[in-house]
């Protein structure tokens, strides 16, 4: 590893974040043209779409996927396009974004002085529950031919109860909970003819996403080997929409035989009633991972034989770890992430909206007005993403805004990188804090979060004794 | 330019993967109306009995129209829901302004509001002034099983094995308008 300052242990080259990226604004557009295909929907293309289309295949000209994706375009565009057709149209959107987020981590890798080992093989293994995929793909295709402007109750509602039969399945909770959240985001836009403004992006990366984990082989879980050390976090990501939620632990990983440490996540979902919010979500979380205990503690804990992906995902279970040493989260990111390795995408999960590298931050400048707020560092701003901070934690706003040194992940979103804060440094009445976005996740003495666990405490136990009376009869 | 390099809030939102597109639902105490949504053209839910803790009633009110509807979850019909609203739909419309913010509710509904920041009191007495038909009640069955799938998410299994599509969905501090 080396590390981009030998001397400042792992200084960030900001001036390399806002620096163009070599075809990224090509790749973009052929990307937006076919969004806005969805826009108006596949059912009757006009002459702008149809165009669309072919731009999309232009950009997979030269890859195997060229003479398929041509096909499906022409089809497409003469409003013929079949489910597979579809596929294949969601498989080349795909495809023109794992070219933009291998740019994209290559750009982070740069700025942060880290290297990353190259592709390995993700082997594909046959689906369970073909009925249930297929019924997936249906409700899909439906929407690509209403587009979102055709959208009404009877195009959405079509995806319940593909939802419920898939939720219990764990082979398929990762496309249940996806089309869970995305058709909760329709419905709550219907009707699509009267929408002011469309999340053109967002609804098509969903779209394709979910179209492609229809497919035989796509929801297979990466290879894991079990590995032994120690494990040092840097903070917690939380990740939720109104019917599930997702926490995840970034982390450093010291493995036993001495070999170099890795940056590791280990993250912990479930399913919940959307009036189950703030701390009602780490309440639903904490006892299925006893890291969320040692993260709020500011502990680190001993692996053994944990099975880790080449992914970087740890896969939790509680009897391959025990409560280790204290361990500060700030000596860590001084100290041990400079070092650590980083690992590579599986082929599927390279979107943009995938990256999230750990960095540290310090010697930064904050500007902050009401619109956003920015870490100024010497020649370059690094705007900050301050909406992802989690309301049932004890990091602010505010508190980033008197920071002098950060935790956080750099991310990017909507044609540029951000930071998003996990943990921060800061001086706020005199007085040095510091303060996690994920502090609560174990539980908390403090005091506001004492009252908004007993609040969470009581909405989950009225539900589970109405659930408790109602469901078993 | 990029176009996402333009100062234009809404062109970036439409760019962005992790565009917040649903705020998410205030907490609010649950033991009087366990479950209210905006969903079907209905304002609806599940109103707990004052008296019998075993017994609930499904309530209603329609987009625009205003047409109520109160029954308990063996259909039978609420006595106070005739004429005009009951308390059970008055509970529900103070729920789900708490839930949603009164703006998205009388949004939803169709409300003809004329103050800024509509309260339940306000977007109840101008429906009421509407005088809104008494609707059947049969869209009760429906909504009671809505409830009952919306309860089935508690029984649901938690994993540690990483769910790579919940990087789309980020939190929001975003407060309901």
């Amino acid at each position: 590893m080396v590390p981009a300052d030998p001397d400042g242990g792992g200084l960030m080259r900001v001036d390399l974040l806002t620096e163009p990226v070599a075809g990224l604004d090509e790749a973009l557009a052929a990307v937006d043209a076919f969004d806005r295909t969805l826009v108006a929907g596949l059912l009757r293309p006009q002459p702008a779409q149809a165009a669309a289309l072919t731009g999309l295949a232009d950009a997979v000209a030269g890859t195997p996927l060229a003479e398929r994706v041509a096909e499906a375009a022409d089809k497409a565009a003469a409003g013929a396009a079949s489910e597979d057709d579809l596929v294949a149209l969601a498989a080349a959107r795909t495809a023109v974004f794992g070219a933009v987020h291998d740019a994209l981590t290559a750009r982070a890798d740069e700025a942060t002085g880290r290297v990353r080992p190259d592709e390995q093989p993700f082997p594909a293994s046959e689906s369970a529950s073909p009925n249930l995929l297929a019924a997936a793909r249906s409700w899909l295709a439906d929407l690509a031919r209403a587009g979102w402007q055709g959208l009404d109750h009877d195009v959405v509602a079509g995806a319940a109860q593909v939802v419920s039969a898939m939720l219990p399945e764990p082979a398929l909770r990762r496309l249940a909970v996806l089309l869970d959240g995305f058709a909760a985001e329709l419905a709550a836009s219907c009707p699509g003819a009267a929408l002011e403004r469309v999340p053109v992006r967002r609804w098509a990366d969903l779209w394709s996403r979910a179209m492609l984990l229809t497919r035989p082989g796509a929801l297979t879980a990466a290879p894991a080997e079990p590995v032994s050390g120690r494990l040092l976090p840097l903070g917690v990501d939380l990740h939720e929409h109104a019917t599930a939620v997702q926490a995840q632990v970034h982390a450093v990983f010291e493995p036993a035989d001495g070999s170099t440490p890795r940056l590791v996540r280990a993250s912990v979902s479930a399913p919940k009633p959307d009036t189950v919010v703030g701390m009602g979500v780490w309440q639903l979380l904490r006892p299925h991972m006893a890291l969320l205990a040692a993260v709020s503690e500011g502990r680190s804990m001993d692996l053994d034989g944990m099975p880790l992906t080449a992914e970087g995902d740890l896969l939790w279970d509680d009897a391959q770890a025990r409560q280790g040493d204290p361990a500060d989260p700030f000596a860590t990111a001084r100290v041990a992430l400079p070092k650590a390795a980083a690992s590579t995408a599986a082929p599927l999960d390279r979107h943009p909206a995938r990256i999230a590298v750990p960095v540290f931050l310090d010697g930064y400048g904050v500007q902050r007005d009401d619109a956003a707020t920015v870490f100024a560092l010497p020649g370059h701003n690094l705007p900050v993403d301050i909406d992802r901070i989690p309301t049932a934690g004890p990091l602010t706003p505010e508190a980033v805004a008197a920071s002098t040194a950060c935790i956080g992940l750099l991310r990017w979103d909507a044609g540029r990188f951000a930071v998003q804060p996990l943990a921060v440094e800061a001086t706020v009445k005199k007085k040095a804090l510091v303060l996690h976005a994920g502090a609560w996740a174990g539980g908390t003495a403090d005091t506001a979060g004492v009252k908004a666990e007993k609040a969470a405490t009581d909405a989950v136990a009225v539900l589970r004794e109405r659930a408790g009376k109602l469901l078993r009869r | 330019m990029l176009p996402s390099d333009s100062a234009d809030p809404d062109s970036r939102w439409e760019e962005a993967s992790a565009a917040r597109v649903v705020p998410p639902a205030r907490p609010r105490k649950l033991a009087k109306v366990p479950f209210v949504e905006l969903a079907d053209g209905r304002l609806q839910g599940v109103v707990s009995s004052g008296s019998d803790i075993s017994r609930v009633y499904v309530s209603s009110v329609a987009v625009r129209t205003f047409a109520f509807a109160c029954s308990t979850n063996n259909n039978r019909p609420c006595g106070g829901a005739r004429g005009s609203f009951c308390k059970h739909i008055e509970a529900l419309i103070a729920e789900a302004v708490l839930q949603y913010g009164g703006d998205r509710v009388g949004r939803y509904l169709r409300v003809d509001l004329a103050d800024a920041a509509p309260t339940a009191g306000s977007i109840s007495s101008t429906m009421r002034a509407t005088r809104p038909a008494q609707g059947d009640t049969s869209a009760a069955a429906p909504v009671f099983s809505r409830f009952l799938r919306h309860l089935a998410y508690l029984e649901l299994a938690a994993t540690t094995a990483p769910l790579p599509e919940m990087q789309w969905f980020p939190p929001t501090r975003t407060a309901v308008a």
